[in-house]
């Protein structure tokens, strides 16, 4: 797909029209298939009981979360080396869902960890690097509407996404170095062991199923954006009163 | 300094905060030249000033350089416009002296210009006052003294006068006409008339309305 | 070059001449880590297990209060036009102001640790790995400190946005830092920490300059 061909804010309103009515369908379809195989077709785990099927809501979101991120980053050296509106809108648009989705990640997570670790919240590796980078989201978020010019904001959280992007590995690394020093043996792990197929399908049409459900918001909210955008610049041009151009 | 340096801008277009501040700009002054930039706050006198130092990327349109793209070596443009805004960038805390000596290592020259930089605009006995104690005119004297300080062949001059009582308006205009003479390029923005032989303007509002 | 070493030696004499700054930023590090003990009791073992903790969380908000106004400072008296406009890298240039913050006000942080340190019952063994932690750890923190600074310029709530976008990237910073000196108070080599913490500053050292300087143009744009 040559993505230039959608980099203008009008052929990016014809695509999203197109296509945003099958991923909600996609989305509606797939994270209904996925929540009856997950809540009812799938065996409860010998080992964790029935909380296990908190996962298949949980793992995905964790994808998610990283997933988003990729897109954030990717909107973000858009922003950076051609410096399209498009791709501001597209950053401020996708950072809240990515944060919702790191969020449904944390509190999936810290449901399942009172039955399994008898406590809300344990400062597990994988949990922690999460909480890390929904921080980082947040902070993406609050320098982006920290500017009175919106477009110095989405320039500045372009550059705060890259860096995270750099840096989050090593977060990462760093975290589960320190929890294997600090917590030598974690008993049982929030994350898909070795996986039947029983398990993998609820888990794969999830994932596809977010990933539509997020197609399908980033849609919505890019034109929003275009359109708040426009309307601002409007306003602008009819309060300023200036002499026809 | 070039013996035919030109400075020339085309088809500069501006955007702030999403809206267009000015469009199809042209201009082109040579050595020697004085270009007087006028029109209502807001014009963009100010933005136009900033994009001809190389702090803001133009949206649209080139700055050229004795026929070269500015744009190519932003690095030597930077070294050959010396910009003067309306903050006299001054910390308490530094004698005048101080000041004229940072910038002029900041810009690559050597300390030599700085008694003549202090004598220019009648800043000899304050050189070794800190900034705190200066009064407005003084501090604006001394944000000017810059411009000599560490040579430069464009200087870029935002409301240069604000501040200035006759007698600094006076040290000014002989500043700029001394920079002229020797092959100098001079943009300022400002209300005031002030005695440049020969000086172009460049009227904002009218560029606007066209 | 020369116009970094000018910049560090305009700062630093600026800091000289204005030291009720960096008396602030230190009297901070001493009270901040002395309501500790009134948090947690002042008995000596929990205070000798989290001193470590303590030391460079509150080292590290000081480190903080000073970065707050590290560029806004430059952006609000027309300073950061000249230094943009300079024809020296602004690369360069945003480092040189790192190197004189560094030197301003981690290096008076490093030498008043020993006394937060002391203060909070630090076992004897870990007072030298607690310094080599702060020298080879402080500069990465100034550096991301300094992407944060420079990404804030002009931002409404600069000071929380600052900690908010700081906080997250120097995670790394506080485990191996902090680990390194638990090893050397359990008896083990803090070595493989030291190297992994001066690791990170040098990958610091590679990534806040352009990221700095970026967020410096954008802030004069």
């Amino acid at each position: 797909m040559n993505w230039h061909r959608y980099a203008s804010p009008a052929a990016f309103k014809r695509f999203a029209v197109r296509v945003q009515p099958w991923t909600a369908g996609g989305a509606l379809a797939c994270l209904g298939a996925g929540l009856y195989m997950a809540l009812f077709a799938s065996p409860a785990d010998y080992q964790q009981g029935e909380s296990v099927r908190i996962m298949y809501v949980h793992v995905p979101a964790a994808w998610m979360a990283m997933f988003v991120y990729a897109n954030l980053a990717l909107a973000a050296a858009a922003s950076l080396v051609w410096r399209h509106p498009l791709a501001d809108a597209a950053g401020r648009a996708i950072a809240p869902i990515g944060a919702a989705f790191t969020l449904l990640c944390l509190a999936t997570g810290s449901l399942w960890g009172k039955p399994m670790w008898g406590t809300w919240w344990v400062w597990d590796a994988r949990l922690t690097s999460v909480l890390i980078l929904f921080f980082v989201y947040l902070a993406y978020m609050a320098l982006n509407a920290a500017f009175d010019d919106p477009t110095r904001g989405s320039r500045a959280s372009a550059v705060l996404a890259l860096v995270g992007a750099v840096n989050l590995p090593i977060v990462k690394f760093s975290v589960d170095w320190w929890n294997t020093l600090h917590q030598p043996a974690s008993l049982t792990r929030l994350d898909a062991p070795a996986i039947h197929s029983s398990m993998l399908w609820p888990l794969l049409a999830m994932a596809l199923g977010y990933t539509l459900l997020f197609a399908y918001l980033a849609l919505i909210r890019i034109r929003a954006e275009l359109i708040e955008r426009r309307l601002a610049v409007l306003t602008h041009a009819k309060f300023a009163a200036e002499p026809a151009r | 300094m070039g013996i035919a340096s030109r400075f020339e801008g085309r088809e500069l277009a501006c955007v702030r905060g999403g809206r267009i501040v000015f469009a199809r700009l042209a201009f082109d002054v040579t050595g020697g030249g004085l270009l007087i930039l006028r029109g209502p706050n807001g014009a963009g006198k100010s933005s136009l000033l900033r994009v001809m130092a190389g702090l803001i990327a133009p949206a649209h349109g080139a700055l050229i350089w004795n026929g070269e793209d500015a744009d190519a070596d932003p690095v030597a443009h930077r070294a050959r416009a010396a910009y003067a805004g309306h903050d006299d960038a001054l910390k308490p805390g530094l004698t005048v002296r101080e000041h004229l000596a940072f910038h002029a290592a900041l810009r690559g020259a050597d300390a030599r210009h700085l008694d003549a930089a202090l004598e220019a605009f009648g800043l000899t006995a304050l050189a070794t006052t800190p900034a705190r104690l200066l009064s407005a005119g003084q501090r604006k004297r001394a944000a000017l003294a810059r411009l000599i300080a560490a040579p430069a062949p464009i200087w870029l001059l935002d409301e240069p006068t604000n501040g200035l009582d006759a007698g600094a308006v006076a040290k000014l205009e002989t500043a700029i006409a001394a920079h002229r003479g020797a092959g100098g390029i001079v943009v300022a923005a400002t209300h005031l008339d002030f005695a440049g032989a020969g000086a172009a303007t460049l009227d904002l509002a009218a560029m606007r309305a066209a | 070059m020369n116009a970094a070493l000018a910049l560090i030696a305009r700062d630093v004499r600026l800091a000289w001449r204005h030291p009720h700054e960096i008396v602030t930023i230190l009297a901070f590090f001493v009270v901040a880590a002395s309501l500790f003990p009134f948090g947690i009791g002042p008995e000596p073992q929990i205070l000798a297990r989290v001193a470590v903790g303590i030391v460079w969380v509150v080292a590290l908000l000081a480190a903080l209060m000073s970065l707050e106004r590290l560029f806004q400072a430059e952006a609000d008296d027309g300073s950061l036009d000249l230094l943009v406009g300079a024809s020296a890298p602004l690369e360069l240039l945003a480092l040189a102001k790192i190197v004189a913050q560094w030197l301003t006000t981690a290096v008076p942080l490093i030498a008043a640790a020993p006394v937060v340190a002391t203060m909070l019952n630090l076992p004897p063994e870990g007072f030298g790995v607690l310094m080599l932690t702060l020298i080879l750890g402080t500069p990465g923190l100034s550096l991301f400190g300094g992407i944060g600074a420079a990404l804030s310029v002009g931002a409404r709530r600069g000071g929380a946005l600052l900690a908010l976008i700081v906080l997250p990237l120097v995670v790394p910073i506080l485990i191996f830092a902090v680990a390194a000196v638990d090893a050397a108070i359990a008896g083990l080599s803090p070595r493989p920490h030291l190297f992994l913490l001066a690791g990170l500053s040098v990958f610091a050292l590679t990534l806040a300059p352009f990221a700095m300087a970026a967020a410096l143009r954008q802030a004069t744009e």
